[in-house]
């Protein structure tokens, strides 16, 4: 089975996107949305968990959620750019969607 | 000033967007300000990102408020302390955040920043000196 866990509050606010991490397998897409995406961006006290965790998931953001907050030039390296169409995508090519809330 | 002004400092902890505490306490300082308070306004935590540069809301069908913050200058709301650790733990600068721009009266309207970046400590004798702290 795989799974997209999809992420949408903010790493310094809530521990969702570290339990994400840490309980999400390898080859599985983890998607960063709304005040979530501040766990893409680079120099963080998350950061290094976040690219550790890139060497064997796929990590995206929602460019609109990025784009909104003034964030697209702060993003890692590596991680993946989705717009809507590309989040209902994931959506269809996983068997399952995991929303840490 | 008066007797009846009072030294208000609005505290903000939460990012733009995905809560409505941002847009609240910006149109809460407003109405503070048109009252002819000591207005003060400090970014801690997530509310650092209130502040930043390059905020774009057309894909996501929201009113991009940032702009607003240039205007607090006009209103004399011109203390604006940002948290040194809050910055640092989200891998972001000063210049990472809004040019804000006051014009000082008492110096022959200099134009000066009115961000200032300030350290937990100091942000602590800050709070201390207030008559009221609203937390957003």
């Amino acid at each position: 089975m795989t799974i997209l866990h999809t992420v949408n509050k903010s790493p310094f606010e809530d521990s969702s996107l570290e339990s994400c991490l840490r309980c999400s397998k390898a080859g599985s897409t983890i998607l960063l949305i709304e005040d979530g995406i501040y766990g893409a961006t680079e120099g963080t006290i998350i950061s290094d968990k976040v690219k550790a965790a890139m060497a064997d998931r796929t990590v995206c953001a929602l460019q609109p959620d990025v784009e909104a907050r003034g964030m697209k030039d702060k993003i890692i390296e590596g991680i993946k750019l989705v717009d809507y169409a590309g989040f209902v995508d994931l959506a269809t090519e996983n068997d399952t969607v995991e929303s840490w809330l | 000033m008066s007797d009846t002004t009072k030294k208000f400092l609005y505290l903000n902890r939460k990012a733009p967007y995905g809560t409505i505490y941002a847009l609240e306490s910006l149109e809460v300082v407003l109405i503070g300000a048109a009252f002819e308070q000591d207005v003060a306004l400090a970014f801690v935590d997530d509310g650092v990102y209130q502040i930043t540069k390059g905020q774009d809301t057309a894909g996501i069908g929201v009113k991009n408020f940032s702009p607003t913050y240039s205007a607090l200058g006009d209103y004399d709301v011109n203390k604006i302390y940002v948290e040194k650790e809050s910055l640092e733990a989200r891998g972001l600068t000063v210049d990472d955040l809004l040019d804000l721009k006051y014009e000082d009266e008492d110096d022959d309207w200099a134009e000066k920043d009115s961000i200032r970046v300030v350290t937990a400590q100091e942000l602590a004798d800050i709070m201390d000196e207030q008559d009221v702290i609203l937390s957003f």
